[in-house]
């Protein structure tokens, strides 16, 4: 089923989608969010796209298949425990932060790699079980 | 740097989890990154067994948050123990899965969901909270869930569903009663625990907790009358990934069951009561079993229940010689319960069945490897200088302090039952003239594969035979070793000054 409608309205809210999943990861430090509900908004951007145009081209908007995310999110959130460890001798986890807040994303440590880590993992199953079965149906 | 070393082990396993991840597509480096990681695996369980032999007990609070608000990690001598016992039986069955399996098997991700479960069983071992326990159950569960319906056969899925099923059940058993428990005490931190349980008004709540971890750690670890999932799962999988479920799966139970009931359920006469009858029901239940089977996988599976009731018997009668007794027995049953999976995978390969009629004259074949082959079950029986002799020795005499006559009755009748069912088994499988029957097509059998993979599938079971004949033959050492984990486990001010300094 592909209607001009869906077609037109998803190409503006793929990006809008996107934006609005970044800040909900953003947000999750004391806020609701965080990296699995941004992860799942991310693929639900695609997973729209996907309604609207064809597996097809959004494979082709995403240049790689999304399991490659999965070992490369759990690299990077394996990666943000490990840190302190090898900096600090500080226990696995150890939360380090930045002195100085940066401007609109404030304060950075690894807590914020962490979760970033778990967005790209949730992408990456979700649209992996989704691509998954949609190619079979 | 020494506290940081005791994660180490847990981490590397993450990590080459990960990088087997990035190598989806490529077997052939799979199965080079797993063998090798996993002798890089091995070292490092040996740096932490010495370290913590040396140096006493590591603690690790991870992110630095103080017990008991966050989770800790703990490794005593059980711990380190059995962590080094879980990376020996890694490396051994990926050197031989990598020859054994075929490659319709391995293209899903099979070294990476094998090393996640190690990863959950090492975790497990390691972590010194309840709810992280829980969690590692689930990473254990829930990989070893995709190993066992890899390849997607019949009988895999129905054997799945059943494992599966009881599992999860168990899980859940397992959930309440972290909830009961945390309701009453207010905390999941073991050392903590073992400080406020004593102290709780409510007893017959406490008991209620007790027994619920009782029925779920029992189902885990395949009691009577909890076992019936085990048999009818465990010969469906390839042997490999058979080799480490029986092996390492079962261990967890009994290892959670030891270590909750010596430090935070402690002085509780019902419990020792239902231990003792389930140890001695255990015992009898899994060796008729044993008995009346005909496949060589479920003779193996039935015997894995039979002889987890010699673990609990030691628990059950709870004196130094029996937790000794039952920790030595651990130890050795790990070994050896590994390398007979994988034995019976050898047997496949050889004549192509695993079922007795289709069976025998191995011994004439295969002179050598059939000796290779006697070791590991002797030590099962507990044939004398061999490991699952002195174990049972220990359990002996600690019935004869205690005076449960039973469980002395029972632990004999295992043994001797144990002895009439190996001996059978040989007399099938080794010795007996085989009946013609028709060569497989598409079957790769032993004789054909190449000398690299004959090695591969060889040199792991021998690797394993060894550890077992030093079990046996270096009996004092793992004595000595059980005795120093029996007095920190008997002691809890130990365990708990470790992990609460400042209590």
């Amino acid at each position: 089923m592909r209607t001009l409608i869906l077609k037109t309205a998803s190409d503006y809210l793929l990006p809008i989608l996107l934006l609005f999943s970044i800040f909900i990861l953003l947000r999750g430090h004391y806020l609701p969010g965080g990296g699995f509900v941004g992860g799942l908004m991310a693929s639900i951007a695609f997973v729209l796209h996907a309604f609207a145009n064809g597996l097809k081209d959004t494979k082709k908007l995403l240049k790689f298949h999304p399991g490659f995310l999965m070992p490369a999110g759990l690299l990077l959130s394996f990666l943000s425990g490990l840190l302190p460890v090898i900096l600090q001798d500080a226990a696995f986890m150890t939360g380090l932060w930045l002195e100085n807040p940066i401007p609109v994303i404030g304060s950075i440590g690894t807590a914020l790699f962490f979760d970033v880590g778990v967005y790209i993992v949730v992408l990456g199953v979700t649209l992996t079980i989704i691509f998954t079965i949609s190619e079979s149906a | 740097m020494t506290q940081q070393f005791l994660l180490y082990p847990l981490l590397w396993q993450l990590f080459l989890s990960i990088v087997l991840m990035f190598a989806w597509r490529h077997i052939q480096i799979q199965k080079i990154i797993s063998i090798v990681g996993s002798a890089i695996g091995v070292g490092l369980s040996v740096a932490l067994f010495y370290e913590v032999w040396q140096n006493g007990t590591l603690v690790v609070q991870a992110a630095s948050w103080k017990a008991p608000f966050g989770i800790s990690f703990v490794g005593d001598m059980l711990a380190a123990t059995l962590v080094l016992l879980t990376s020996i039986a890694g490396l051994a069955v990926s050197s031989y899965s990598a020859a054994s399996l075929i490659p319709a098997r391995l293209r899903f991700g099979y070294f990476s969901i094998f090393h996640f479960l190690i990863l959950g069983l090492t975790g497990a071992f390691l972590t010194g909270d309840i709810f992280n326990l829980y969690v590692w159950f689930e990473i254990i569960i829930i990989s070893s869930f995709v190993l066992i319906t890899l390849g997607g056969e019949k009988a895999q899925i129905e054997g799945a569903v059943k494992y599966f099923t009881l599992n999860f059940l168990a899980s859940i058993i397992f959930l309440t009663a972290i909830a009961v428990l945390y309701g009453l005490a207010g905390s999941l931190n073991m050392a903590d625990l073992a400080i406020l349980i004593p102290q709780i008004e409510n007893r017959g709540l406490v008991e209620v907790a007790a027994i619920l971890f009782l029925v779920a750690f029992g189902i885990k670890s395949a009691v009577f009358p909890l076992y019936f999932w085990l048999p009818a799962s465990y010969h469906t999988p390839p042997s490999a990934i058979a080799a480490i479920f029986g092996g390492l799966l079962t261990k967890v139970g009994v290892y959670a069951l030891i270590r909750f009931f010596s430090l935070m359920f402690v002085e509780d006469v019902l419990l020792d009561q239902i231990l003792m009858v389930i140890a001695i029901l255990t015992l009898i239940s899994g060796g008729l079993g044993a008995m009346v089977q005909t496949n060589v996988r479920k003779v193996f599976s039935y015997l894995i229940i039979c002889h987890i009731g010699f673990m609990i018997a030691g628990l059950a009668m709870f004196t130094e010689l029996a937790i000794a007794g039952a920790v030595f027995y651990l130890i050795h049953d790990i070994v050896v319960k590994t390398n007979l999976f994988m034995i019976s995978g050898l047997i496949y390969r050889i004549k192509g069945s695993n079922r007795f009629k289709e069976l025998g004259g191995i011994y004439k074949e295969y002179p050598k490897l059939s000796l290779m082959m006697i070791i590991p079950m002797f030590s099962l029986i507990g044939v004398p200088p061999l490991s699952g002799f002195w174990p049972k020795i220990s359990l002996i005499i600690a019935s004869f302090d205690t005076q449960s006559y039973f469980i002395l009755a029972a632990v004999i009748f295992a043994s001797f039952i144990t002895l009439v069912v190996v001996a059978k088994l040989w007399a099938e499988v080794f010795w007996k003239d085989p009946d013609k029957f028709p060569k497989k097509n598409h079957f790769l059998y032993f004789k054909k594969m190449t000398l690299a993979r004959k090695l591969q599938m060889i040199l792991p079971i021998l690797m394993l035979t060894g550890v077992s004949l030093y079990l046996g033959f270096g009996a004092e050492n793992i004595q000595q070793l059980s005795i120093r984990i029996t007095s920190e486990l008997m002691n809890t001010d130990f365990y708990i000054n470790a992990v609460l300094p400042n209590n």
